[in-house]
Order: C-alpha cells, then structure tokens, then sequence
C-alpha cells in the first residue's frame, strides 16, 4: 500500500522534475555556440529526478511495485507455473521448445553412432569372418533402429495409448476453458489464505492457491500430473520390434571373441561388443515413435498451451509489465522468484531488515547495529591510566596468608584504580556494529594525523627529514592496504588493534603527504614577515606553516577518511567479529541479499555523511582557501 | 645613534650552469637616522637582495652592514619590513595580523590592544580590528602591513615595492601616508620601488642602481619629500624640477636598459 503511493508519488515527481526543468530551460539565453556553464549551477529539481528514477528503477525491477499493486499476481503465476511443470514430460518430447521432436532428434544421435561404429570396424586388423559378422551386426541394428520409426510395425495397442493421452489433454484444456471448471470449490481455501502472505518471510510465494483463478491451474496441474506419468510409460515395444531387438541381442550375445590374436586385439573386440551393446540398450528404450503417430499429443498440447494462456487474461500482462525481468518457478513443494526478483531485493523488505536489525534488542549476531551500553566511568577510562603505574608504588603485591585470606594494601589498590577494577558513576557508552566501524576509523585517522601531520611538515621544510623518510614512504605507500592486511592481522590480532593500525597506515601516508605539499607551499614572503617580527623557528612553524598548510590537510583527511572507510570494509571481511564489513560478509555466505544491500546503503550513507561533516569543517576552519 | 652603515658590500650567487652571477657589487653608503632613502633601478640589478641583506634573509659574500654598532647577521626586530604584496597571514583577523609581533613576543594583551588600536588609527583602518584579512582591498592590506612593522617600533623600516601592486588612486593615498608615518614617527625608511615618480616623491635621498654587476649609479639629494609634507604631492608632481629630474633618471634607466638589451643580443 505504502509502496505503491510512493511509487506514483515518485512517478509524479519525475515528472514533474522534468517538466519544471524544461520550464526553466526556455526562459535561459543559450550560448549559440557551446554550453553555458552557468546553466551547470543550481538545479535542485534535476536531483528530485535523478533520485526519482533511481528508487522507480528499484522499485519496479525489484518487483517491489508489481507486489504493491498486485499482491496476488504472483501466487496465481505460481499456480500457472505448476501446470507447465507437470506438462513439461510430455513438452519435452515435443518441438515446442527445441527445434526438433524427440524421436527424431534420439535416431539422429543413434545413427550418428553406428556410422561411427561401423568406420571403427573398417579401420581394425579383425580377421575377415568377424568383420563380416560384425558389420552384419551393425546393419541389423541400424534396421532395427529405422523399424522403431515404421507406423506399419507399430503395435495398435501402443497407438491407442497415445491417442487416450491426447484424448485427456484436449479434454483438460476445455475444462479449464470452462468458467465452472473445477465444478466443486476450494476446499483447503480457509487454510490457503492463512498463509503468510508473499515477501513476509522471504522472496517464497504462497504456494497454495488463493484464488478463484489459481484454483483452476493448481487443479489442473494434478490432473496433468497423471496424465504425464501415463505418457511417461508409454514405449514402442510392439510384437513386431520386440522380436527384431531380441534377434539381434542374440546375435551380439553369439558372437565369439577369438582371443588368439594377441592382447590389443582381444581388447578391441570387447570394446567394440560393449559398444554395440550400449546403443541396443538405447534402442530397447522404446521411445522412438513414428512421427505421425504423436502428431496428435502434440496438438493437443498446443492446444493446452493455446487454452492456458487466453485463461490467464490481465495475469500475463502483469507478468511481462509488473514482474519484469524474472520468472516465477513452482517447484515440488514451494514457489518462488528468480532473476531480479532474486538478487535485487525489494526496497521495502530491505527497509524492514534495516528496521529489524536497529532495534537493539535484535541486532545483528547479537550486537545492535548501533546502540549504547550503560558502563562504569572507571572501566571506559582505564585505557589511558598505563597498568604499570602499581608497579612503580613501593612495597610489594601481598600474598595470602595461612588462613587463606587475600590480603589488600596500598599497592593493590593502585592496581585496582588503573585496571578500573572500582566502583564507580555509570555513564553510557555507544556500542554497535556501526560503532565499531566508525570507531575504527576515527581511531586510525586520529593517529594518522597527529603523527602524520608533523613528519609531513617536518619533511616539508628540512632536506634532512625529506631524504630521510621519503623513500620509507613512499615505498609503502602505493602498497594497497588490503595486502597489509593479511600480515597485520597475524600480528595484531583480529580484534580493534589490527583493524587500527592498518588504517593508521593508510591515513599516514596520506597525510604525510598532503602535511608536506601544504608546508612547501607556503609563500617565502610570510615566513620572512614573520621572522622579521621577531617569531622563532617553532613559533614560524605553529602560527604561520600549519595554518597555511590548513586546507591540503584539510583535504588530506576528506581524502583519507575515504580510503580508510574503504580500506576498513574489506579488512572487516577478511576477520573480526563486529562491523558492518562483518555483517555483509556473513550476509554473503547465507546469500541474504536484503542484509548485503542494506549494508551496502548504510556505508554510503555514512560516507556521505563523513564527507558532509568534513566539508562542514573545511568551510568553518579555511573561509581565506586561495583568497591569500 | 643608529645610522645604517654599508661596507663594501658584496654578494655573488653560484647559478644552475655553475657560473657565477655578482648581484652587487662593492656597495657602500651611509644612511643616516630619520632619513628616507629610496632605491631605483632597472629590473635585476640587485635591489632585492640589497634589501633582503639589510634585512637579515640572506647573508653577504664579503662585506657587512651595520646598523648602529651592531653588524647585521640575520633578522632582527630593529629592522622591520614591508613586502610587495602585504605577505599578511591571510587566517587571522587584522588585528591578529597587527599584534603578531607583540604576541610572539609573549607581550601584555592589555597594553597590546592599546597599541592595535592606535595603530589601526594611524594607518586608518580604525574599527577594522575584527575584519578577516582576506576580505580587505589590496590597499588596506598593505595599510595592515604597515601597522604590522610599525607596532615593533623599528629603527629602520625596509619596504620592498610596497606600492606596486595598488592602483593609480590607492598608491597616491598610500604615497602620503608613508610620508605622514615618516615624518610623525621620525624612522629611518628605505623604499624599493618600480616607479620613478614614486622614488622621486618618497625619496630625500634616492640612489639609482645599475645591473651587472649591482651597483649604485648615481645618488641624488631631493626636496620633494620634505615638501610632499605640506603640499599636494599631485602638484609637486607637476612642478618643472620634479619633471626635470624625472627625465634624467628615465633616460638614464632607459640607457641601462638599451644596453642590457644589447649584451642580451650580442651574447
């Protein structure tokens, strides 16, 4: 319901969009010769469109706006389904959807065989009696083959039983041409639309039928259930071709194999029997018949399918128009979509994963995607007080004593402060998936810039530094990070350390690099100002180099910030336990589509947001960019 | 008495090709306090690095200056300086800009203050303290470039083209404001400039420099700073002495060109 509003609103906003754009467009003087780049600026309205026909494009491809506006569509496609399952043994006999019967198509395969047979012989060292008595073999199996074919040696009996099956499909095509086909109602109904209703638990449809309609195809298909099965046991094992195959099996069987000529000899000839015994079993098989006497069947189901598809009515259109891309697949048990419909999961379903998973008592793996947990100031801040401090106390760690008592002294007490082993006020940390991930990466930027900056500034103004670190750098530098990763994970574990440290060296570099353009850049005329006002080396380098050096760091951490983000994602994948790469990785191996491009939205999103907030910043911090 | 004294002063830079290029070459003058000196020349024929020397950026081959007893050996607050394009730190306000001297001298803020104010009034940019630097016109920047140097109470004030950069109107106004600076604060100046008018009118002294090897050329003695005091300097411009003097550095600055020229084409 929802969806479907939103997808005519979005229509009507496309649309709008575009007929507001062309508006505006006709009161603009147009450069007669090229563009006018002024006409580049603003256009808020092309946004409108352009999100517009992203989330139509999703919506109707994903089949989300197809299942908002009929709901039922797919579970009577799927009862439709079912009868072209259950007509698919007879079908498969048929040139329907192949190019050639069945019949003919098994005679040209076995003929092709025997010529290949029969080349063999004339190529082999046999003594002449059993070549001749071979090839007599081979001739008469190809005069077996060629009598399957014959309507004169068909049994009678046989023939009648493909007309009864063509008698029962054109009687089943004109019931379900009839309106009070099938003539008693559904008597599983009450049951059929209890059924969780399509996409509510997973791309599955509801496989009984909850229609009138479906009713119909799901009747008919058990009626052609049988008839299948019948047409199945039909072979064309006449009288007249049963003696000709048991003649020649007798003949094969008779034939000696003279086992003096020497092993390789000996060794072909069975081979060549073992040959000819595969192909009569092929011909034994008995579904050769003689192409006039299926015609029948074969109409009748042209005829069938002729029927079934005038019956479906609007239910094809909303196949080829609503449910584009796809088909819907009745299997033994369950129906359910294929193509788009698969791996392209509908927006709506996606949003109710995301909806799902936020609530923290769900989460994702047990850990809420993002969320905060109620801990002692002590425990949170215990990170920055360094462990070895109760060392450093004099006196000793107590031992107990005969009693068994464990002592306490001033030492311990120490120990326990530094290990925020201590009550204290309760505060609220964040936790979460998304936490975990951000966390990381500010972590590692954090450390890449305070470390970063001042190497890159240093390296920017002295020859030495400049030597000195550039090859160490720059010969790390165009390493991808993920070839790190393998290597940094071993060392540092798989938990936050490692993730850390590596991002820490992909946000080094960079701002190594941008700390060192923006330090050399600086105009030689601001550092002599200063210098002659009386500033020293270390004041030169605080008030006039880093600040000019601003926006190139600046843009150094929009830009690390992105790579990190990425860089993050996959080391997440290789290992670890939290994340959101970690969500997606697990969403792979379970192929749950929905989780995989939830995650894949929240990383834009968030990135989006990263770089918004860094923009923020540069605009707050450097209003003087290139105005100097 | 803090007189700036230079003795034979010589400065030879080592070039890419691994010649040598004498960019002045045994200068010598005497600069006595609360005059103004201004330095002509034709492009390239070493005023800049005459002034980066007095002002402590680079050292001299051979030879030194002295200002009062003390020989110069680097930067130093007794000498401020003023550059071609403000060289203002564009990231802070213009007061910031004006106190950076004081600040890294780690001064009171209060009496700090005091003297932005008043010296943002001298230059007349009162009540522009809290204005970002990058939004200010090519002409108040320079007037916060002065008010900078000035704050330090130099002995000498070094002025590299400090007007070459503003426009006919703006340089004019400029023009009487070093001369009111000159004459109320009594410093010792010393102007680099481009413009034969504006070394004629800015200069009670002026040496004319000539290139290859650097050198001074020919000193004058003017009175048109003293009367720059009191008259309208567009008249003075006008006057027939200005005009006189006027064509014999251009014609002589003119020769020197011609004949840069020439070497440029015989060679």
């Amino acid at each position: 319901m929802i969806v479907g509003i939103l997808f005519i609103v979005l229509i009507c906003l496309l649309i709008g969009a575009i007929i507001y754009g062309r508006r505006l467009v006709r009161t603009e003087v147009t450069d007669a010769v090229f563009g006018n780049p002024t006409r580049a600026l603003g256009g808020w309205h092309w946004i409108v469109a352009g999100v517009s026909s992203i989330l139509i494009i999703w919506l109707y491809f994903s089949w989300d706006a197809g299942r908002a506006f009929f709901p039922r569509a797919a579970n009577e496609l799927c009862q439709v389904a079912k009868l072209n399952r259950t007509a698919n043994p007879i079908r498969s006999a048929f040139p329907l959807e192949d190019r050639l019967l069945r019949g003919t198509a098994l005679l040209e395969r076995d003929y092709g065989q025997i010529d290949l047979l029969d080349s063999r012989l004339a190529n082999t060292n046999f003594n002449d009696a059993d070549r001749e008595e071979l090839q007599a073999i081979i001739s008469e199996m190809r005069d077996t083959l060629s009598a399957q074919a014959d309507p004169k040696l068909m049994d009678p009996d046989t023939a009648g039983k493909l007309d009864d099956v063509a008698i029962r499909i054109n009687e089943l095509a004109k019931n379900i041409a009839d309106d009070n086909y099938p003539s008693e109602p559904d008597p599983d109904r009450e049951k059929a639309l209890q059924q969780p209703a399509w996409g509510a638990t997973s791309t599955e449809i509801p496989p009984m039928p909850m229609t009138d309609l479906g009713y119909k195809f799901a009747k008919a298909s058990e009626v052609m259930d049988t008839i299948s099965k019948d047409f199945s046991k039909i072979r064309n094992n006449g009288e007249a071709i049963t003696a000709k195959l048991e003649a020649l099996k007798a003949r094969y069987k008779g034939f000696e194999i003279d086992e003096t000529e020497g092993e390789d000899i000996t060794a072909e000839r069975k081979d060549l029997v073992k040959q000819i015994e595969k192909i009569y079993r092929r011909i034994d098989d008995g579904k050769i018949f003689p192409s006039a006497m299926t015609k029948s069947v074969e109409d009748a189901l042209i005829n069938l399918d002729d029927v079934q598809k005038s019956e479906q009515g609007s239910l094809r259109l909303i196949d080829i128009f609503a449910l584009p891309g796809g088909d819907i697949l009745a299997g033994n048990r369950a129906c359910s979509e294929q193509g788009s419909g698969r791996w392209l999961p509908k927006p709506s379903d996606t949003l109710n994963t995301f909806v799902k998973m936020a609530d923290p008592e769900i989460g994702y793996k047990g850990i809420p995607l993002l969320w905060y947990e109620m801990k002692p100031v002590g425990q949170v801040f215990e990170i920055l007080i360094p462990d070895w401090i109760a060392n450093l106390v004099p006196g000793e760690y107590p031992r107990h004593d005969d009693e068994g008592t464990v002592l306490t002294n001033f030492k311990t007490k120490v120990y326990n402060f530094a290990t925020g082993n201590y009550k204290s006020l309760m505060i609220p940390v964040p936790i979460g998936h998304i936490w975990d991930s951000m966390m990381r990466v500010l972590a590692g930027l954090f450390f890449g810039i305070i470390l970063g900056v001042p190497l890159g500034l240093y390296m920017g103004l002295s020859r030495f530094a400049k030597g000195f670190f550039d090859p160490l750098i720059e010969l790390y530098r165009p390493i991808p990070p993920l070839a790190w990763a393998p290597l940094i994970l071993t060392i540092f574990g798989i938990q936050d350390d490692g993730k850390i440290f590596l991002l820490f060296m992909v946000a080094f570099a960079i701002m190594v690099i941008s700390a060192r353009t923006g330090a050399t850049g600086t105009q030689l005329s601001k550092i002599h100002a200063a210098h002659s006002l009386g500033a020293s080396k270390f004041q030169i380098i605080r008030k006039v180099i880093l600040p000019n050096s601003l926006p190139e760091i600046l843009t150094g951490i929009r830009i690390a910030i992105g790579v990190c983000w990425g860089t993050l994602v996959a080391a997440e994948m290789l290992a670890g336990t939290t994340g959101i790469g970690f969500v997606e990785n697990v969403a792979r191996k379970q192929s749950d589509y929905e989780i995989i491009w939830m995650t894949i939205l929240l990383l834009g999103l968030l990135g989006l947001l990263f770089d918004l907030v860094m923009r923020f910043i540069i605009h707050r911090t450097i209003p003087w960019r290139g105005k100097g | 008495m803090s007189d700036l004294v230079a003795d034979k002063v010589n400065m030879v830079f080592n070039t890419k090709g691994g010649g040598t290029v004498h960019a002045l070459k045994d200068i010598s003058f005497t600069l006595k306090e609360g005059e103004l000196l201004s330095v002509l020349g034709p492009s390239g024929c070493g005023k800049t690095t005459l002034l980066n020397i007095i002002a402590g950026f680079n050292r001299p081959t051979g030879g030194s200056f002295y200002l009062g007893d003390e020989e110069i050996s680097g930067p130093g607050l007794n000498r401020g300086m003023v550059f071609q394009q403000g060289a203002l730190f564009e990231w802070l306000t213009v007061a910031e800009n004006v106190n950076f001297g004081l600040r890294m001298k780690g001064s009171d803020k209060k009496e700090t203050a005091k003297k932005v104010e008043e010296w943002l009034e001298i230059v007349g940019l009162q009540g522009f303290g809290n204005t970002p630097t990058y939004q200010l016109s090519g002409g108040m920047q320079q007037r916060v470039a002065l008010a900078r140097c000035l704050i330090n109470d130099p002995d000498l004030i070094l002025m590299d083209e400090p007007l070459g950069a503003l426009d006919a109107l703006t340089r004019e106004k400029m023009q009487t404001l070093v001369l009111k600076i000159w004459k109320e604060t009594g410093k010792t100046i010393m102007i680099i400039t481009h413009s034969v008018e504006e070394a004629l009118l800015l200069g009670e002294r002026l040496f004319v420099m000539a290139p290859r090897p650097g050198r001074l050329h020919k000193e004058y003695r003017l009175p048109f700073a003293e009367q720059g005091l009191t008259t309208d300097p567009r008249e003075i411009k006008n006057s027939a002495q200005f005009t006189e003097v006027r064509e014999e550095i251009l014609t002589m600055i003119w020769d020197m060109e011609e004949e840069i020229m020439g070497k440029t084409d015989a060679a």
